[in-house]
């Protein structure tokens, strides 16, 4: 069976919720089948809205959703067959965890024995056996975490949705739940549409990533490609540290361009700038720049390194580079003595293939 | 502990227990001078005056110190046939002395509790007593009113002769003990307390249903609507509640009458004639409209209470994996009301068993309950102990219900706010 390519599709949604503000701005979205998909974004950007419409308890105010091909603005949440892990987890307090996993199974009118069975797997994928007659309040973040999950799973439905499952977790705990989720999503291959505002949970669990901002999605693309090349100046300062400088194009050829700044010139990659002229803000991830430079780099420039951190696997170097005081450096600690000392003036050199010519806002 | 483990010394040497134990003393002195004012409060203003009403309810000393030399000449009379003349001259004796303190109409009044016809031939007996004879008082007695000749009146004397007894309680059971000592019925005609009883737990049960059946949706828009307008809706439920119960009971009585504003209605729609106005008032309907409307707040609280709590995601939820509104209602958000329903049906059971103005104002004949009865005997019988009596078994009812309750529901199930 072929995978369908827009299995969920956003279709021109809009979202207002006073009839004054748009929350969701004509958003366009296709979820290939089997997908990993995370929306990103910060806090009223829209994504949970956007969520919401899709699971049925909120209605788009203009436009359409669709669902395997169908409609399903007018379809009831309790018809459309999606499974949902809520921020808090949601478990039915006053049941047990066999009887929060046996609720969505009752209610679709599962023989017993077969039901039994779902809720066995169930709960052996989230490695939760044995707990299935305890109560929700006898079980710990995680575990009341993993039997949403497993709850969410247990009728096999297309597509399961998340909503910042892992907010409620600690750190580690998160950590490691993000992989659980990852191989449960692997190995059954459910589409899901997971939202989130931890970019590096959207990093490490996604097939592909939609960053919303401002009710739009910024960008759609896979982690590595946003990482790498984030089309806007919005997703590189949102997804991941970045060093930025503010200035104007000063000539623009052969896929390169020139770059003025206050008291200097770089050469740059012109993504979001045409011509001559323009604003624009350049955009560098730290580990793109190198201390001393051995190859021939197109940018090499030197700075006076203003604080060094210490961070174990690496080094966090803070240097003053043509005007900008926040330039971070990262240097792994594999790396022979590179004379790295407070207030040394050092060379810094980079390829203006990664230094990033966009949008000036 | 065991001889054994060896004693922790604090460095002062001492040890620690008692170290411990001083140590907390203070404290415990302190807490007890902050809670002592009303302790005293309480126990002078509640438990003593409580507890000397109930007692009032078993204490029957007041015959008994009227007449103790006729009781001590009863002990040896086997209330067979008239007593002897030794217990007419007691007798004789002890009234005398009531007359001279002028008490005789007390005794009159209390030996009528037990038996009717008393009130008659005591006034005769102290008009006549005054030109008695020394000597044969049996036969000076007798001759005063046949009913002094009646063994009958003898033994509801002596009947009195205990100084503690339960006859108000089966009194107000519509019982009594008859002359041969066994509890019996009063005839049917005359059992008015049973219909008391039964329509007083009817009524209290039907407001309770009343009053849930209409809470319930208000306390759901209270702990879901937003902000602006839930706080709007929580003053309509309280401002009934900060007025007085008599104005909102005599609002009823302006509402609720034959030429009142909601038989007007009926009317003005062309519901009922106007010749044939339904009565609304001085009847059970009353009691059950009025009653309702006032309880109400406090079934509405204690949901809104336990309902704010429930996190909408939980519906949700139940509705994404699949339940249909209903089930996800009644399957997830209805059992976790139950705390809530709980606490708000003992709490309008107990105060609407126990009502008594609303009733008595809008009530009627029909629509009384026993405390109206309990009212009647403190102000107008007199008879305190018969009235203690029956507030001491309606708040044994209502314990029972609450312990009722802690067996099918669990107490600690309950939330107030």
């Amino acid at each position: 069976m072929s995978k369908q390519k827009d299995f969920v599709k956003f279709e021109n949604v809009d979202k207002s919720y006073d009839g004054k503000v748009l929350v969701v701005k004509n958003l366009q979205l296709d979820i290939e089948e089997g997908e990993f998909v995370t929306m990103l974004g910060p806090s009223g950007s829209g994504k949970t809205t956007c969520l919401m419409m899709l699971a049925g308890f909120e209605t788009p105010t203009n436009g359409e959703i669709y669902l395997g091909g169908k409609a399903i603005s007018s379809i009831p949440p309790h018809k459309r067959g999606i499974g949902m892990v809520f921020q808090n987890y949601a478990l039915f307090p006053h049941m047990t965890v066999y009887e929060n996993l046996a609720f969505p199974l009752r209610v679709r009118k599962i023989p017993k024995d077969e039901a039994d069975k779902k809720i066995d797997k169930a709960l052996s994928m989230v490695s939760l056996q044995g707990f299935a007659s305890r109560m929700p309040g006898q079980l710990s973040g995680g575990q009341q975490q993993r039997v949403a999950v497993a709850r969410s799973l247990v009728f096999d439905p297309q597509l399961v949705l998340m909503d910042e499952p892992l907010g409620a977790l600690d750190k580690n705990l998160r950590e490691s739940m993000q992989y659980e989720i990852k191989h449960i999503h692997e190995s059954i291959g459910v589409t899901v549409v997971y939202v989130t505002h931890d970019q590096s949970e959207a990093l490490t669990m996604s097939n592909r990533i939609a960053v919303f901002n401002d009710g739009k999605v910024q960008q759609l693309s896979s982690p590595d490609e946003l990482y790498e090349k984030p089309v806007n100046s919005f997703v590189a300062e949102f997804i991941g540290e970045n060093n930025t400088f503010n200035g104007e194009v000063s000539d623009i050829s052969d896929g390169k361009c020139k770059v003025k700044l206050a008291n200097a010139e770089i050469m740059a990659n012109p993504i979001s700038v045409k011509s001559k002229g323009e604003k624009t803000k350049v955009s560098l991830r730290p580990e793109r720049a190198l201390i001393n430079p051995k190859d021939k780099m197109d940018n090499i420039h030197n700075g006076k390194i203003e604080e060094v951190i210490y961070h174990g696997d690496h080094t966090r170097v803070r240097i003053n580079l043509l005007g900008n005081p926040e330039f971070i450096l990262k240097v792994p600690n594999s790396s022979a003595n590179l004379d790295i000392k407070l207030g040394n003036e050092i060379k810094i050199g980079w390829n203006s293939e990664d230094a990033r010519a966009l949008d000036p806002k | 502990m065991s001889s054994e483990t060896k004693q922790i010394l604090t460095t002062d040497g001492i040890p620690l227990e008692v170290s411990l134990k001083k140590a907390e003393k203070k404290n415990k002195i302190k807490a007890f001078l902050l809670v002592a004012p009303l302790l005293f409060f309480l126990i002078i203003t509640y438990v003593f005056p409580i507890g000397d009403m109930l007692f009032r309810s078993v204490d029957d000393k007041m015959v008994t110190q009227m007449l103790p030399k006729t009781f001590k000449a009863m002990e040896n009379w086997d209330g067979q046939e008239l007593p002897d003349e030794e217990v007419f001259a007691a007798f004789h004796e002890d009234f005398i002395k009531l007359v001279e303190d002028k008490r005789e109409g007390k005794l009159s009044t209390q030996l009528n509790y037990t038996k009717n016809g008393f009130k008659s031939i005591i006034k005769k007996l102290r008009r006549k007593s005054k030109s008695f004879e020394e000597g044969n008082y049996k036969e000076q007695i007798m001759a005063v009113h046949k009913r002094w000749a009646d063994v009958e009146y003898w033994r509801a004397i002596q009947r009195r002769a205990p100084e503690f007894t339960g006859q108000k309680y089966l009194k107000g059971m519509d019982m009594y003990v008859n002359e041969e000592g066994k509890i019996v019925s009063v005839e049917e005609d005359r059992r008015i307390h049973r219909v008391l009883w039964l329509r007083t737990l009817e009524i209290a049960f039907f407001v309770t249903v009343f009053c849930f059946l209409m809470a319930y949706p208000i306390a759901h828009l209270l702990a879901t609507l937003p902000m602006k307008y839930s706080n709007l809706l929580m003053i309509c439920v309280l401002l009934p509640f900060w007025t007085s119960l008599l104005v909102r009971t005599a609002s009823w009585m302006i509402l609720l009458q034959q030429q009142g504003i909601v038989n007007d209605f009926f009317v003005g729609i062309g519901l009922v004639a106007d010749d044939n106005r339904p009565e609304m008032m001085y009847n059970k309907t009353g009691s059950y409209v009025a009653m309702t409307q006032i309880l109400l707040p406090f079934m509405v609280l204690p949901l809104y209470s336990v309902m704010k709590t429930i996190s909408p995601s939980l519906m949700r939820a139940g509705k994404s994996l699949g339940g249909t509104p209903f089930v996800a209602f009644w399957k997830v958000y209805f059992p976790l009301t139950i705390p809530g329903i709980g606490a708000g049906c003992l709490l309008v059971f107990i105060l609407a068993i126990g009502y008594y103005i609303t009733p008595a104002l809008v009530g009627g004949a029909s629509g009384t309950l026993i405390s109206n009865q309990i009212a009647f005997h403190m102000k107008s019988t007199l008879d305190w102990s018969f009235a203690s009596a029956m507030g001491l078994m309606l708040l044994s009812g209502v314990l029972v219900i609450y312990w009722l309750y802690n067996k099918i529901v669990g107490i600690d199930n309950i939330k107030l706010g």
